[in-house]
């Protein structure tokens, strides 16, 4: 594809008309922007349900029309939709497809046909998933881990169609999500920008870079078990499916496995959490650089640590297992290769310290999110040593405890960085800037209010009160209090969520009425904000592609007029020669 | 800078929430103490970090935030502060993951004179049964399943004839005994979960998957489903009462074995056999 390595700008294919341009477009900033707002609408689909299940633990008895098949729907759907169709698409298909050909200096994916094919194949995908809300029996309520058998038995919500759509809509995901992976490894491979080496490469993109190889060795297991179970429940085949007597009736399965499912599903599912993980370390890696006008400490160790944790993650699935009832053998060996993926977890934390160590902070609204991550993420991982150490997973595994662990792990912390994202590169995204102040309400009442959501749940883990139940009941070993806990939870969450109405009005009301923005507001180094014109137009660099001198980190660099050099800028002595 | 006092106050906060709560492990019931020991040894381990490393971001925020007069520093990389750093994370690491690992050797390896009993789990109910005399389960398997036959134990299997089964939701245990806990299911994944024992593990279908443990104060205890399991998950409830050697033996003996509930329903089948021929004869009469 010459179109993103030449200067010439002919081949691009500019479009013609306003279908071409915002529609059926090419160009990988509209379909970042499609697949970005795509997946947003579908995250505020979760966040509602998220929502409806607070009300339901917070307040039981109290909302007729949830039941428990509407309370276990409410719980799948929410995890199925943040995990897959929020965090993975926002994360890859929105910031991945935005970032990648910029920040590499390139004119566009190299394959931007099969970049805008990527985006209505996810789109179809989002459609079969919330068709399966108004088919008979509604969507599935399995759990957003699907373990089979339940999964396609009576007694478990949606086994009829809502299954199935939910099978088939992440068949496609994958297929669509294959088409983009392939755009984005192949881009950062090929379409750099002369001078752009791969260790000259902003950590964003490293990490994007790193997660979607991962996503494309990860997801393919998934698919096949998503095939599997299809085959199981349409065409009678018992790959996951035992000899079974459901509500007293013998079923014609036999000889299948339930854990050769939880084998497949966490191969893709522990991957995956990196898939999610690893993006946002690289961004907030630059936001953190960027905001405390200081290079991100120990960039080679940062490269190396995210590779390394990708590898890594490929060799610690069973941790999701360790009483699931397969060899427990196994235990000795995921318990050591999951702690030892937390050395380079922590190196990449106290990467971030050190970085503001000696730093020249502004706490503009990007760097409060990055900071509020910083926080997030080691209470997240912390507690993830927890449920890794084996032996200490046996109380704590479906408690609460686990609920805490994995939202600010991997609900949270990711959630954070993508506020701090899009604060940071709005401005180049729309050529306008948000309002602060309303910036900083919602970073203090989410920051502070998911905290008050995710603490005690910790605690109500440890005291052993089980997680996906649709009421507590009487049950002696569980106090009044913590009903009590549960109302509170309730209170905080609904608050963070009526809180981030103030994120989209910003963003709304900033788009039409919003003050011009600088081309590079933040004095950041890296490519994207040295574009000819802000917003970037197609084909991003105007007449001649950038090159590259220098790594993305040069911030307050002794003896520089300014305390940012952007990467682009020629050294000093071959200044003088042009 | 507001950020910073709130980063060390959540820091507080989280510490005094900790010593404060309300919530925290039950008493336990069980030998599980070195399960225990090492959630706490992971704990303290966790808490240390928790709080330097938060500590270390709240004083760099304060003490390099952006100001008239001040710039930050040009600082590469420091290989051998990053080499120290990663040294300690391991050792912290390493002193974890040993009790850990130690709990879980002694969790995988049930002792020989452990005293068996199954549980079985269907949506959404609980079922026990003991070996009897012969200390031996019979074999199970769905297929030999009948009104009956609810356990599905093979009918002629010499050792299940003894096997002592407890219809109900409601297990006793003898304190102080270890027990092998075998857990089948019949449907769909449960897992038998007694907060008080911290010992769990999932029933699958298909298989037959084990633990074990030694109840160490006698009570009442509640069962609950841990891994989710349809519609009904949250009251698929049970009772284990922990009882003194005694009083479970007398318990034990009042229940019912195998070869008798068979016995009783070939007897009851006969005499259902000869209630309904006087029906069938009417029946040709008319």
């Amino acid at each position: 594809m010459a179109t993103t390595l030449a200067d010439d700008l002919t081949p691009l294919h500019h479009p013609k008309t306003w279908i071409g341009k915002y529609v059926w477009s090419l160009d990988h900033k509209v379909i970042a922007i499609q697949y970005s707002l795509t997946a947003i609408a579908i995250g505020l689909v979760a966040l509602v349900l998220s929502a409806l299940m607070r009300l339901q633990l917070g307040f039981p008895d109290t909302f007729d029309f949830i039941q428990p098949t509407q309370y276990l729907q409410y719980v799948t759907m929410h995890g199925m939709i943040m995990v897959v169709y929020l965090l993975t698409a926002l994360l890859l298909g929105g910031f991945g497809n935005y970032l990648i050909p910029l920040m590499v200096g390139a004119r566009d994916m190299v394959f931007p046909f099969v970049n805008m094919l990527s985006y209505w194949v996810y789109l179809l995908a989002v459609i079969v998933l919330v068709a399966s809300f108004f088919v008979p029996g509604g969507p599935t309520g399995a759990g957003w881990t699907l373990y089979p058998p339940q999964t396609i038995l009576e007694g478990t919500p949606g086994h009829q169609y809502g299954i199935i759509l939910m099978l088939v809509s992440l068949a496609l995901f994958i297929v669509g999500f294959t088409m983009g992976g392939l755009n984005y490894v192949t881009t950062v491979l090929q379409a750099r920008c002369k001078g752009m080496t791969l260790m000259r490469m902003p950590c964003s993109v490293w990490g994007i870079f790193v997660a979607s190889i991962m996503a494309l060795l990860a997801f393919p297991a998934l698919f096949v078990a998503a095939i599997m179970m299809l085959l199981d429940r349409i065409a009678g085949t018992s790959f996951f499916m035992p000899a079974i007597i459901s509500m007293g009736k013998e079923l014609g399965y036999e000889g299948g496995s339930p854990i050769l499912f939880q084998h497949l599903f966490w191969f893709f599912g522990h991957p995956e959490v990196y898939i999610v993980a690893l993006p946002a370390f690289g961004i907030v890696s630059d936001l953190i650089s960027v905001h405390a006008r200081k290079n991100i400490f120990g960039y080679r160790m940062m490269v190396w640590a995210i590779v390394i944790i990708g590898a890594l993650s490929f060799f610690v699935w069973a941790h999701h297992m360790y009483v699931s009832g397969m060899n427990p053998y196994f235990g000795y060996f995921f318990a050591t290769s999951t702690l030892i993926i937390a050395i380079p977890t922590a190196i990449k934390v106290y990467n971030w310290m050190l970085t503001l160590w000696r730093g020249d902070i502004h706490l503009r609204v990007p760097m409060l999110f990055a900071i509020g991550f910083l926080f997030s993420f080691i209470h997240g991982g912390l507690t993830g040593l927890f449920l890794g150490n084996v032996s200490v997973d046996v109380p704590l595994s479906d408690t609460f405890f686990v609920v805490g662990h994995f939202h600010m792990v991997m609900g949270v912390s990711p959630i954070l960085v993508i506020f701090g994202a899009i604060y940071h590169w709005y401005p180049k995204i729309t050529g306008r800037m948000w309002n602060e102040t309303l910036g900083k309400i919602h970073f203090w009442i989410t920051f502070l209010g998911v905290y008050a959501v995710y603490l005690p749940m910790h605690y109500l883990g440890f005291l052993g009160v089980p997680r996906r139940y649709y009421a507590l009941g009487e049950t002696a070993f569980i106090p009044d209090s913590v009903h009590l806990a549960n109302q509170a939870i309730t209170i905080a969450a609904l608050i963070v969520f009526v809180a981030q109405m103030l994120f989209f009005w910003n963003m709304f009301w900033s788009l039409f009425r919003g003050p011009k923005a600088d081309p590079n507001p933040w004095g950041a180094t890296t490519l994207e904000w040295q574009t000819p014109e802000t917003p970037p137009g197609h084909g991003n660099w105007g007449p001649k592609l950038p090159v590259v001198y220098r790594w993305a980190y040069d911030y307050s660099v002794p003896g520089a007029p300014r305390d940012f050099i952007p990467q682009n800028e020629p050294p000093a002595d071959e200044q003088h020669r042009s | 800078m507001a950020v910073a006092i709130v980063i060390a106050l959540l820091v507080l906060g989280s510490i005094a929430f900790h010593l404060f709560s309300p919530w925290w492990l039950t008493p336990r019931a069980s030998n599980w103490g070195s399960i225990d020991d090492a959630l706490m040894v992971t704990l303290y381990i966790c808490a240390v970090a928790f709080v330097v490393l938060n500590l270390f971001i709240a004083w760099s925020i304060m003490r390099y935030r952006n100001r008239p007069g001040h710039s930050a520093h040009f600082d590469p990389e420091n290989t051998k502060l990053e080499k120290r750093l990663t040294f300690w994370t391991a050792v912290g690491i390493a002193g974890m993951l040993a009790p850990g690992l130690v709990a879980w050797h002694e969790y995988v390896t049930v002792p020989k004179d452990a005293a068996i009993v199954e549980a079985t789990g269907q949506q959404w109910q609980w079922a026990f049964r003991f070996p009897g005399a012969d200390g031996v389960l019979g074999s199970a398997n769905i297929s030999h399943i009948t009104p009956e036959n609810s356990f599905g134990i093979n009918p002629r299997d010499p050792y299940g004839r003894d096997d002592v089964l407890i219809e109900s939701n409601e297990l006793r245990l003898p304190v102080d005994k270890p027990v092998k806990m075998v857990l089948r299911s019949k449907d769909v994944l449960h897992d038998f979960y007694v907060p008080q024992f911290r010992a769990k593990m999932d029933l699958v279908p298909g298989i037959v998957t084990y633990f074990w443990m030694t109840p160490t104060r006698t009570g009442t205890y509640e069962i609950l489903c841990a891994e989710l399991c349809g519609t009904g998950h949250h009251m698929m409830r049970g009772t284990v009462i922990v009882a003194n050697e005694r009083d479970f033996g007398s318990w034990l003996s009042e229940q019912p074995t195998f070869g008798q509930l068979m016995a009783e329903a070939e007897t009851g089948g006969a005499q259902l056999a000869r209630a309904v021929a006087p029906g069938a004869n009417a029946r040709g009469a008319r």
